[in-house]
């Protein structure tokens, strides 16, 4: 069924919230909004609530409280006109190994309604745009990574929805692969006006591609803007030092915390985000060298998202991603979902 | 049924035809396992046809029943772990997310066990006769055991969709098939209901409906036509695809808690 174009096409959530009996809180009280024809990612570890989210925003999990709009529908009275609205490639591509990408096609347009006469071009014309037409009679099982992502993709674009909702789309995905539907959702929105909501763990993913980002942390929304918003709020770039000699660590993390505040992840040395900027590097080196310490290692870097995940949570993405794993497990066991 | 629903049932019942038609190992232990049984019962057993009162002197005929019995219970677990595996991978999520209904997903599963419960019914007629089992109802009688197969694997089938829907696990779902084997066991398999001796056993498979689905075969094999035990073993049938059915919708409403 063809979405209404007369209403609104962004998402709005308010006060969001997902509880779990066994587990935590799952989402706790998120507000956000994304406007139509935007890519929103939505950034965080394993286990921060991100995909809990979307299955709440696609209408597969009820919340415990709080509201949400999807294509202007609510997502708990109004489920199916949401999923009308919606396509989504949820995390993992759920196909069937044993059909072929064009017999997936078929299910999926008619599921969806498309009128007898239209499903084979519109399968064979999507099949076509993420490039599987040449695999297209091959079962799915056979299908690499990338090509199963893709045609998860093609899936969800059958009905022609309005937002689209993607899932860590290219975990596991070598660049190649992660690079082509890079291109291919920003083509979507860019070309077709189609709203994206992505969850990615993936810092470059988010830089890449989201117009905003919001990163999730805990159930929480912990800090929201464009990239380039988000690393100008930090605005400092950091220094990271490692001594020749580990004996030496202790000193050079007194010498760096001269220059401002130190930030954590530097397990052999020590980091500092400059309190003066870049300038500030030439009076490090000099001041390291007046200590008399030994330089192994020494390098600069440009604010990025995770420099922002690491001021606003205090732990940096990789080290959240393995504390949160856990608690990723048990919430999706109690909501029933793969 | 509204033009929509029709599609959606046709659409997943082609889906499950294909998998159940593309996994030879749900098909062939389904084929070979019942036979191979058959083989061992009527070759063993056959001295229980000198039984005062045993309905046949062919004991491959009076065994021929319990092959299309196995056949239904691998229905259990081929239906079962279809529909368990498609929530272990998300697949009934993206399902989900269209406008399916759930009759439709139902009845659209069991389309695999209605054309295995065909190939199977041909098969263990096919040998059975060859091997030299009688068929007393005539030509017409195959039709009436394919149906009756049919009937079967399918109300089977359905207590496999709610094991799985209940379980979301492949593996709890095959558990069951040993289960479901004491239930064939603990009927009039190997011997008539009256020609039972031990009254515990008697008073178990006399209560055991099962006997009453092998009781259905065996009037069309042995006595021809008895209307009686033909509604028995289809009313029987038709209870047990209303249950299981019924369990398999309410187990839906459940796993998919879509708003």
């Amino acid at each position: 069924m063809a979405a209404d174009n007369a209403q609104p096409q962004g998402i709005e959530v308010e006060a969001l919230v997902r509880e779990f009996k066994k587990g935590p809180r799952a989402v706790d009280g998120i507000d956000l909004r994304v406007e139509p024809g935007e890519i929103y990612g939505f950034l965080g570890p394993n286990g921060a609530g991100k995909s809990t989210t979307v299955l709440m925003l696609t209408t597969l999990l009820p919340p415990t409280a709080g509201s949400a709009r999807v294509a202007g529908f609510d997502i708990v009275s109004e489920g199916p006109r949401v999923r009308s609205a919606i396509g989504a490639a949820l995390q993992e591509a759920a196909l069937d190994p044993l059909l072929s990408g064009s017999e997936h096609m078929r299910l999926q347009t008619s599921l969806h309604g498309i009128p007898k006469g239209e499903r084979e071009a519109r399968g064979a014309e999507l099949l076509e745009r993420v490039g599987l037409s040449e695999a297209a009679d091959r079962k799915v099982g056979g299908y690499s990574g990338g090509m199963k992502r893709r045609l998860d993709l093609a899936l969800a674009l059958v009905h022609r929805p309005r937002i689209l909702f993607l899932d860590e789309p290219t975990t596991g995905l070598d660049i190649q692969s992660r690079t082509a539907l890079w291109e291919e959702v920003a083509r979507l929105a860019g070309e077709d006006g189609v709203t994206v909501f992505l969850t990615t763990q993936y810092l470059e993913e988010a830089d890449a591609l989201a117009n905003r980002v919001g990163i999730i942390d805990h159930g929480k929304i912990v800090a929201e803007g464009t990239p380039a918003a988000l690393k100008a709020e930090i605005g400092r770039p950091t220094v990271e030092a490692v001594p020749r000699d580990p004996g030496d660590q202790e000193r050079t993390v007194a010498v760096l915390s001269r220059f401002g505040e130190l930030a954590g992840a530097a397990p052999k040395g020590a980091a500092v985000r400059l309190a003066g900027g870049e300038s500030q590097l030439a009076e490090v080196v000099r001041a390291l060298d007046a200590e008399g310490i030994a330089i192994e290692h020494l390098q600069l870097h440009a604010p990025s998202l995770d420099d922002v995940f690491l001021t606003k949570t205090g732990r940096s993405l990789e080290g959240a991603a393995a504390e949160e794993a856990e608690d990723e497990e048990a919430a999706a066991e109690e909501a029933g979902v793969a | 049924m509204s033009s929509g629903l029709r599609t959606q049932v046709g659409q997943l019942a082609h889906r499950s035809i294909l998998r159940t038609l593309r996994q030879p190992a749900q098909i062939v232990p389904a084929l070979i396992f019942p036979l191979f049984l058959l083989a061992v019962n009527s070759g063993g057993l056959k001295d229980a046809t000198n039984l005062p009162g045993f309905p046949t002197d062919s004991y491959l005929t009076f065994a021929l029943a319990v092959p299309f019995m196995q056949g239904a219970l691998f229905s259990v677990m081929n239906a079962g772990t279809d529909l368990a595996r498609d929530i272990e991978t998300g697949f009934l999520n993206r399902l989900a997310l269209t406008p399916l209904r759930g009759a439709a997903l139902l009845s659209g599963l069991l389309a695999g066990a209605v054309v295995l419960g065909v190939v199977q019914a041909v098969v263990y007629l096919s040998v059975g006769l060859i091997a030299g089992a009688e068929l007393a109802a005539g030509p017409a009688g195959v039709l009436v055991i394919v149906a009756l197969s049919v009937s079967i694997t399918v109300a089977f089938g359905s207590i496999g969709l709610f094991a799985a829907l209940r379980t979301g696990n492949g593996e709890a779902v095959q558990s069951l098939f040993p289960v479901f084997f004491v239930f064939l066991f603990l009927s009039s398999m190997a011997l008539p209901l009256e020609l039972i001796q031990t009254d515990w056993y008697r008073a178990i498979a006399t209560a055991n409906p099962v006997s009453y689905l092998l009781q259905a075969f065996r009037s069309l094999l042995i006595e021809g036509w008895d209307i009686g035990e033909l509604a028995l073993g289809f009313g029987i049938a038709a209870a047990l695809l209303a249950i299981g059915m019924w369990a398999a919708a309410a187990a839906l409403k459940t796993r998919l808690v879509r708003t």
